[in-house]
């Protein structure tokens, strides 16, 4: 079973709620870590490190030796990584996603794929929780194949936390596609409304369920609320704003553990969630 | 000798675009007789590798100088390949930058002047 933790914005507690509800279960579970540009679920979790695996994307390169200057692999990449132009052929490997089409076109055979490293996927345990984090190389462009990777970590016969990155781009769907639940984090704010209204959208159109979490619920105003009631979106937890939860977490601790009232409205959170998966 | 001027409208009385991949137009000019021929760039909203584009089309369009105001590093490497040279900071209308480049008032360039994403 898979649950994603997502939000439209960023900073509304993504991290906080992952986190907390991994910490939260009685029972051995895992956090995969999908905020690849930024990851930070381990500053928490401490997790002790077993295994990093370098993530590649596969970059093209012409073997001089084969190719006709023809320009099938320029005419065939969409993202313009190509340039075939007087005697020379031109890869722009930052350009690149990796799809392999020039390759696969390429009526010469003149195409060889090399590996270029994008970023690194962490595994490590910290007590019943096994995390899982990717982390992009600086510079690289493409969150979407180190997410697969973080992925490919997840155990069909555990239940799996995803802390997905912010916003509704490519690495979101990347991260949440193939959950069974989303929990959509938000804030009161007009900010906070707007990105939600666009993480709704997303979870709409792929047809994943999901609730929604209020953070620092008592700022801001009322418009979130009645969004999600007259949307047929469930609340499935006001988090509200309080200097404890903050100095919590600012040290890096659980609220879970701090905090005893959320230990209890984490279980219950978990509770309401179990029904609505269809497993 | 045909040089191409990127321009923010279609005529020899336009502005001069200052940016290379996202330009508006490409007026192709003939430096002697000033026939010129419209390009308009179809790539120009594209998300990605612009530059790269618009440095194929005008390889394709056999220009032999680029006038122009700004150029990305990936532009430059992909008109260099091609051996197409240019000249930045062309300023003021199309014509006027044609004039000064007859005169040899603009000086070609060795690379980019700005980096990627400058004129998204």
């Amino acid at each position: 079973m898979i649950v994603s933790v997502a939000s439209g914005k960023g900073g509304t507690g993504k991290t906080l709620v992952a986190t907390n509800l991994a910490m939260s279960l009685d029972f051995p579970c895992q956090l995969l870590d999908c905020d690849v540009e930024e990851p930070n679920a381990h500053l928490f979790l401490k997790p002790q490190i077993k295994k990093e695996e370098k993530v590649f994307k596969l970059v093209p390169k012409a073997d001089v030796s084969k190719c006709q200057l023809c320009g099938k692999c320029q005419e065939v990449c969409v993202y313009n990584a190509i340039a075939v132009v007087g005697k020379k052929h031109l890869v722009f490997p930052q350009l690149c996603h990796g799809c392999g089409a020039c390759s696969y076109f390429c009526p010469h055979g003149a195409i060889v794929e090399e590996k270029q490293e994008i970023g690194v996927v962490t595994t490590g345990e910290s007590l019943h929780v096994d995390v899982i984090s990717g982390r992009m190389k600086i510079g690289e462009a493409m969150a979407p194949p180190v997410i697969r990777r973080v992925k490919e970590h997840i155990r069909p016969d555990m239940v799996a936390i995803i802390d997905a990155p912010p916003g509704t781009s490519c690495p979101v769907i990347e991260s949440i596609k193939g959950s069974d639940f989303v929990i959509l984090v938000t804030e009161p704010t007009p900010f906070g409304l707007n990105d939600f209204v666009l993480s709704v959208e997303v979870l709409r159109k792929l047809n994943i369920p999901f609730g929604a979490i209020i953070n620092r619920s008592d700022l801001g105003n009322q418009e979130t609320e009645d969004f999600c009631q007259k949307n047929g979106i469930e609340i499935l937890m006001k988090i509200p704003f309080q200097k404890e939860i903050a100095e919590v977490y600012s040290r890096g601790d659980f609220i879970v553990e701090a905090l005893p009232s959320f230990r209890q409205a984490f279980k219950e959170l978990w509770e309401k969630i179990q029904p609505k998966v269809a497993v | 000798m045909k040089v191409c001027v990127t321009a923010q409208g279609d005529n020899l009385q336009a502005l001069v675009d200052p940016r290379f991949g996202r330009a508006k137009y490409f007026l192709a000019v003939d430096v002697d007789s000033l026939d010129f021929e419209v390009i308009e760039n179809v790539n120009a909203q594209g998300t990605g590798g612009v530059g790269i584009q618009s440095g194929r089309l005008m390889a394709d369009k056999g220009v032999e100088c680029v006038l122009t105001g700004n150029i990305g590093p990936n532009a430059s490497d992909t008109l260099k390949a091609a051996g197409i040279k240019f000249c930045l900071g062309a300023t003021g209308t199309v014509l006027e930058a044609v004039e000064k480049y007859k005169k040899g008032e603009m000086t070609l360039s060795e690379g980019s002047n700005v980096d990627s994403k400058s004129g998204a």
